[in-house]
């Protein structure tokens, strides 16, 4: 689309007095906002090679100085960090899938025009997205089903987001022709033949997004495991994290260690800030190319149409 | 009444009759029913807790009534006037700038015309949204803590450093913008696609019009955009009105936290780590209230400014 836009915008015209300047400002605004952009995630990769001292005090802007890997060696030997990244992915992996499975089951119903209770069901969840018991009753209900400090309490409680499962809905309503359907029932499918061989293909590019959203809310959840877990050893990695980077705790200096041991490990204690950033985010990043063909797509019925 | 009961009647054989045609949908249904019972409606009914006083072994529904009692130690808190006015001013500050920058933004990035040049930067303003509050408020440590990066800067070039993260008048600021740098490509996207779907007839008749670019956004761009802004806002408030606790949580220092305690991370301490339940619930329960108001207000000033509204 973007091609065809400048094509057309360029045709047979060229800026002149105020639009030219309207070019240079813009031209202009759209550097700075690179710059708050890109520096500082620059900033964090390049930090994270470079030398501590020379770090901290500013000497480091666009290239690593002083090169090395201590951060990311440092991280290999980190027992809290290494647990907390399989906890994070196992959470991320089953969450996320759990999240589809409900979130379909619960759209596509609600999605059908001739479901008799579709009003009823509609209103049912919706209502939840206005109103809730809080954080309390909550907490206490998980922990009367006897979740607290089981790795299921960091899938289960946010099984669905009433505002994916709207989302989806529209693309049900709205992306998937009737005819299609009527074909499907005629060839002798039942709905959920229906619904898996047919429609869910159509669908692709929605669920992927809600793929998206859903595992980025998991691999960056830390609230939940503040509340509902207590064993070190379930801790998801944002645990950790919050402990290395805003806490300022950090277990690497054992009992018995030297006094200049101890002097090195907390400089290179430094750098795992930066490296563990690195580590934890990039990772994620790395997904969304291959999804963000689908974005645009994925999510404008859903916003057009509510 | 006759007529009522025949209606009923063919309610509950429409019913019937849809069960054996559809069981499937039914089927489905089940396990989401389950989990909106056991996890939002069960916890619904907790709302009780914030007119008792809660005992453990006497559970949720055997604890005995106080009436208002929780409500008043909440009122006449010595905290109760900066809790409301922190959680209505953040609230609304973050609202409001979350909303107004990713349109500025759209609309100026429509101009950019190097078709990769405009990419990099959709691509470059997207990726924060990948960060977490953890990840997030550790960068904004390290580049505006009183050591940090900017401040070092600062320093060296002769200025005073600005303790952005531990004093209370700039806590609101730091809080919103950053979040305003997280979520921008994030919620640029839909409007960038509907710019992009903007008719190129409409532009090139003003331009023969001799209309300035200025006049093109003002006349053009942001009339075609108006209802995409007015339902992407209205979908965005009931989720922005919720004050994000969990960042503020992690922003929280007791330097600034007369400007950054708010109704819910109150709620937090009280409740989990405390263990001062009915208290807690009472000031949750308050804390859903305001945004309730909150929410019919912007919602009222939208409909009296546009004609769109939720309800």
């Amino acid at each position: 689309m973007g091609t065809e836009v400048k094509k057309t915008r360029r045709r047979g015209y060229k800026p002149g007095g105020s639009d030219k300047r309207f070019y240079i400002f813009n031209g202009i605004l759209m550097g700075v906002i690179f710059f708050i952009y890109a520096w500082p995630l620059w900033f964090i990769a390049v930090a994270s090679f470079s030398d501590p001292n020379l770090v901290t005090s500013g000497k480091v802007f666009l290239l690593p100085k002083g090169f090395h890997l201590n951060g990311y060696r440092l991280i290999m030997e980190y027992r809290d960090i290494l647990v907390g990244y399989a906890n994070s992915i196992l959470y991320t992996v089953a969450g996320t899938a759990l999240n589809i499975v409900m979130t379909i089951l619960a759209a596509y119903p609600i999605s059908r025009q001739d479901f008799v209770l579709r009003r009823f069901f509609t209103i049912f969840l919706v209502f939840t997205m206005y109103f809730s018991g809080g954080l309390i009753p909550l907490f206490l209900q998980v922990k009367s089903l006897g979740l607290y400090n089981s790795p299921l309490a960091m899938l289960v409680p946010g099984a669905i987001s009433v505002y994916n499962v709207l989302i989806l809905r529209s693309f049900f309503m709205y992306g998937v022709p009737r005819s299609l359907e009527e074909a499907a029932i005629l060839d002798g499918a039942n709905t959920f033949q229906m619904l898996v061989r047919v429609i869910l293909p159509l669908v692709k590019p929605t669920i992927a997004v809600l793929v998206l959203y859903y595992a980025v809310g998991h691999w960056n959840d830390y609230f939940s495991a503040l509340i509902y877990l207590k064993d070190r050893n379930l801790m998801p990695l944002q645990t950790v994290l919050r402990d290395i980077l805003i806490v300022g705790k950090i277990d690497m200096v054992s009992s018995g260690m030297e006094m200049e041991a101890v002097i090195a490990k907390l400089k290179t204690a430094q750098t795992l800030k930066y490296s563990v950033i690195i580590v934890s985010t990039v990772p994620l990043m790395l997904v969304y190319p291959f999804i963000q063909k689908y974005f645009v797509k994925g999510i404008m019925i859903g916003a057009v149409k509510g | 009444m006759k007529k009522e009961d025949k209606k009923k009647k063919r309610f509950w054989a429409r019913l019937g009759k849809d069960i054996r045609v559809n069981y499937i949908l039914y089927l489905m249904l089940v396990p989401v029913t389950v989990y909106f019972v056991l996890f939002c409606y069960i916890p619904m009914t907790g709302v009780q807790m914030a007119f008792k006083s809660y005992q453990i072994k006497a559970g949720i529904w055997g604890s005995p009534w106080v009436g208002l009692k929780h409500f008043r130690r909440f009122f006449s808190g010595y905290n109760f006037g900066g809790l409301l006015k922190n959680t209505v001013y953040i609230s609304l500050y973050s609202l409001i700038a979350g909303s107004v920058v990713p349109i500025l933004f759209s609309l100026m990035i429509n101009y950019v015309r190097s078709g990769r040049w405009k990419k990099t930067l959709q691509m470059v303003t997207y990726l924060p949204y990948f960060i977490s509050n953890v990840v997030l408020v550790g960068m904004l440590g390290i580049f505006l803590g009183d050591s940090g990066i900017v401040n070092v800067a600062l320093k060296s070039l002769g200025a005073e450093g600005i303790s952005f993260l531990s004093s209370g008048s700039l806590f609101r600021s730091v809080y919103t913008w950053s979040g305003v740098w997280q979520g921008l490509g994030f919620s640029s996207v839909i409007y960038i696609a509907a710019l992009a779907g903007v008719d190129m007839q409409l532009h090139e008749a003003a331009i023969v019009d001799g209309a300035s670019i200025w006049q093109r956004i003002w006349h053009i761009d942001l009339t075609e955009l108006r209802p995409t802004i007015f339902v992407l806002f209205i979908m965005g408030l009931g989720g922005a009105i919720n004050v994000g606790y969990e960042k503020i949580l992690l922003m929280q220092n007791p330097l600034n936290l007369a400007a950054s305690e708010v109704l819910s991370t109150y709620t937090y301490k009280m409740g989990l780590i405390n263990s001062d339940y009915g208290f807690s619930t009472a000031v949750g329960l308050f804390n859903s209230l305001v945004s309730m108001v909150l929410l019919f207000w912007a919602n009222r000033t939208t409909r009296k400014l546009a004609g769109y509204s939720i309800w």
